[in-house]
């Protein structure tokens, strides 16, 4: 059973179709990005799978199930735009917006108090929220949205205003919820972090969805025909490149159309060439979305 | 607030009887000179504490007035019965006479004039004014259980204008607590808990039970508060008395006043973008709620006039209208069914409305949409 499938979804505000026919699945156990530019029609997306706002029309299903009331203890949000009651303390916090996802108070103080010194927080937690930092107060609002156990979390710029211990802090707790078998929606422009988190990407632009699959075959059908070289001596003609780029240590060899990186690697073997590091050129995540996103700009 | 305004009767009472114990009349004994160019007024020299001596010319009385031998005296000119003016005299910077020298020179004047020719017993009628005493009677010529009078006013018109005030401030708490949601963009994580109806309702709900409290807690301190002040203060206090159904209809109006400005202020904390924004909206709302204790002395002489008949079912005036009319007349049973009908169907209808407003807005930060924006939603809805 997916934890969401999304069918068709459309959603207009004044006229102005925000999300256009988007369809995808996010299974349990998975790390999923949702990608694209500004005013893409992400965070509206978000808000129709958290059962914030309702498409115009199409369906979500969480875990098998239609939105409704119940369905929505089972997922734990963190948006973009977050803020906190800024008078009340720390665990006084946790512990009310715990019991808006149907956690008892006790319950909710011990997890809030486990999640607390997890994250290092616990010295902080009879503060008012006005006086910790701001990536202290995205620390809990993370806590918030994972405190009452849910089957699918969806974070919404979630590196955003952190330092790097906490990025890493947060980036293990990611993966502990993917090992627990949860399903993370992960929305971002931090293309690296999605680089290193996740499993499948959608990307969307202008409500319609560009890319959708798993991020290693994405990458491959984006390669360009090329290999990344460090070596050491000389390299002689190499059959089979039609371009040899010298970079700061490395050469990048275009390929072709027909030569394959394995032959240009057996042929630079049977060269005597010392070879450091040999390496299908895929481009980053960065370059794909520019590429697709500047496509459809143009 | 909920036992602030009890506190501050109580410390009224308080006050009442400090002030009064030092500024209680005085009971010394004064002399007072007077100059009688017209003739005739030997007699009834002796008003109360209040003695008067006779001066034959005016210096002399100015004499005895430089020496402290009287207080003050008043001249009575020859043309004083075509005229009808005494001219007083005194070394004390004052506003007017007090109103015991004022009596006892009236009284003095009065029954010198009439001496010889009515009774005595008429004399002293003339002095004192009548005592109107009214009693309502029912249909059947029975003497009615709710009597009439002053006493039966103030009440009321404390309890309108406590009961704006808690309409207004609890209204406001709502305004600001979804303000401060929208700004601290909280709304969004509440959202993703609970659905807009069940925010709605529960925020209507809990701001309404904490000002249905206060208001409780005044209508039941009242009677105990009024008996003490009565028992311990007497005069107009002491007729004060509660209206009949007043409590009932107090309650009844607070709740449904308060459901009608809570849901207009969800709706306007829905489509302001921050608290003070919808602050100022809401003002617009209040000020027929206030129209009552504007013009409190036209709703006091003219309780029947039909302004006030409209105001009484107008849904945004009738709370304190209905309340405060209460305490001058008896309203028809047909107007205030008329005006709680009225009031429940204008609730059930912005409800309607609200609801598709709060969950189209509640998320659109910056910019307040424009009147007709918010109209095609709501057909779109």
């Amino acid at each position: 059973m997916q934890a969401v499938e999304v069918s068709h979804i459309v959603k207009s505000f004044a006229d102005k179709v925000v999300v256009d026919d988007l369809s995808f699945s996010v299974g349990p156990g998975e790390i999923f990005g949702l990608i694209g530019p500004n005013g893409a029609g992400k965070t509206t997306t978000i808000r129709m799978m958290m059962d914030i706002i309702k498409p115009d029309s199409g369906d979500v299903t969480i875990l098998g199930e239609r939105l409704s009331e119940s369905t929505k203890n089972k997922l734990g949000y963190l948006p973009e735009e977050r803020g906190l009651y800024k008078k009340l303390r720390v665990l006084d916090s946790i512990i009310y917006l715990a019991s808006l996802k149907g956690m008892d108070r006790h319950s909710a103080e011990e997890k809030a108090n486990q999640l607390l010194s997890q994250t290092g927080m616990l010295p902080h937690k009879g503060k008012k929220i006005e006086e910790l930092s701001r990536g202290m107060g995205q620390i809990i609002q993370f806590i918030v949205s994972v405190i009452h156990d849910p089957e699918l979390v969806v974070l919404d710029e979630p590196f955003a205003g952190l330092d790097p211990v906490n990025v890493e802090l947060l980036k293990r707790m990611l993966f502990d919820l993917k090992n627990q078998g949860k399903a993370l929606i992960l929305s971002t422009h931090q293309m690296n972090e999605i680089e290193q988190l996740c499993d499948r990407i959608l990307m969307i632009n202008h409500g319609q969805l560009v890319l959708y699959g798993n991020l290693v075959e994405i990458r491959s059908r984006y390669r360009s025909n090329s290999v990344l070289l460090e070596f050491e001596g000389e390299m002689g003609e190499v059959p089979g490149v039609a371009e040899k780029r010298t970079h700061k240590g490395y050469v990048e060899l275009v390929l072709e159309g027909n030569t394959t990186p394995q032959r240009v690697l057996e042929r630079l073997v049977s060269q005597r060439v010392v070879i450091n590091r040999f390496e299908v050129a895929t481009p980053p995540l960065n370059e794909i979305f520019l590429r697709v996103v500047g496509k459809a700009h143009e | 607030m909920t036992l602030i305004v009890p506190l501050i009767v109580l410390l009224l009472i308080g006050v009442f009887h400090l002030v009064s114990g030092i500024a209680r009349p005085t009971t010394e004994a004064m002399t007072i000179g007077y100059v009688d160019e017209l003739g005739g007024f030997q007699q009834y020299t002796s008003q109360g504490n209040i003695t008067l001596v006779r001066y034959d010319i005016s210096d002399d009385a100015t004499d005895a007035l430089i020496k402290g031998d009287i207080s003050e005296y008043f001249v009575i000119p020859a043309d004083y019965i075509s005229t009808g003016v005494i001219n007083r005299y005194t070394l004390e910077k004052q506003l007017a006479a007090s109103p015991a020298v004022t009596a006892a020179i009236s009284n003095f004047l009065t029954s010198n004039l009439l001496a010889g020719k009515v009774p005595a017993a008429t004399i002293v009628r003339i002095e004192t004014p009548p005592n109107l005493v009214t009693t309502r009677l029912t249909e059947t010529g029975a003497v009615a259980p709710e009597q009439g009078g002053y006493g039966n006013l103030i009440i009321p018109f404390v309890f309108g204008i406590l009961l704006a005030l808690s309409i207004i401030v609890s209204s406001t708490y709502l305004l600001q607590g979804l303000g401060d949601e929208k700004e601290n963009r909280l709304i969004e994580i509440l959202l993703s808990s609970v659905s807009a109806r069940q925010l709605l309702t529960g925020k209507v709900l809990g701001i309404g039970a904490a000002g249905l409290v206060q208001v409780a807690f005044w209508v039941i301190s009242a009677p105990f508060l009024l008996s003490l002040a009565s028992s311990s203060i007497g005069g107009l206090i002491s007729t004060i008395q509660l209206p009949v159904s007043f409590v009932g209809l107090a309650v009844a109006y607070f709740i449904l006043g308060y459901s009608l400005f809570a849901v207009i202020s969800a709706a306007i904390g829905a489509i302001s973008s921050g608290s003070r924004e919808g602050q100022q909206l809401i003002g617009v709302f209040t000020i027929p709620l206030l129209i009552p204790l504007w013009f409190t002395s036209l709703l006091m002489f003219f309780p029947d006039n039909p302004a006030w008949i409209f105001f009484a079912i107008f849904p945004l005036s009738s709370p304190v209208e209905v309340i405060m009319r209460l305490g001058v007349s008896a309203i028809p049973a047909w107007q205030l069914a008329v005006s709680i009908g009225v009031l429940v169907l204008t609730i059930v209808g912005t409800l309607l409305l609200t609801t598709r407003i709060f969950r189209t807005y509640l998320l659109m930060y910056g910019k307040r949409p424009g009147i007709g924006e918010v109209m095609r939603s709501l057909r779109s809805g």
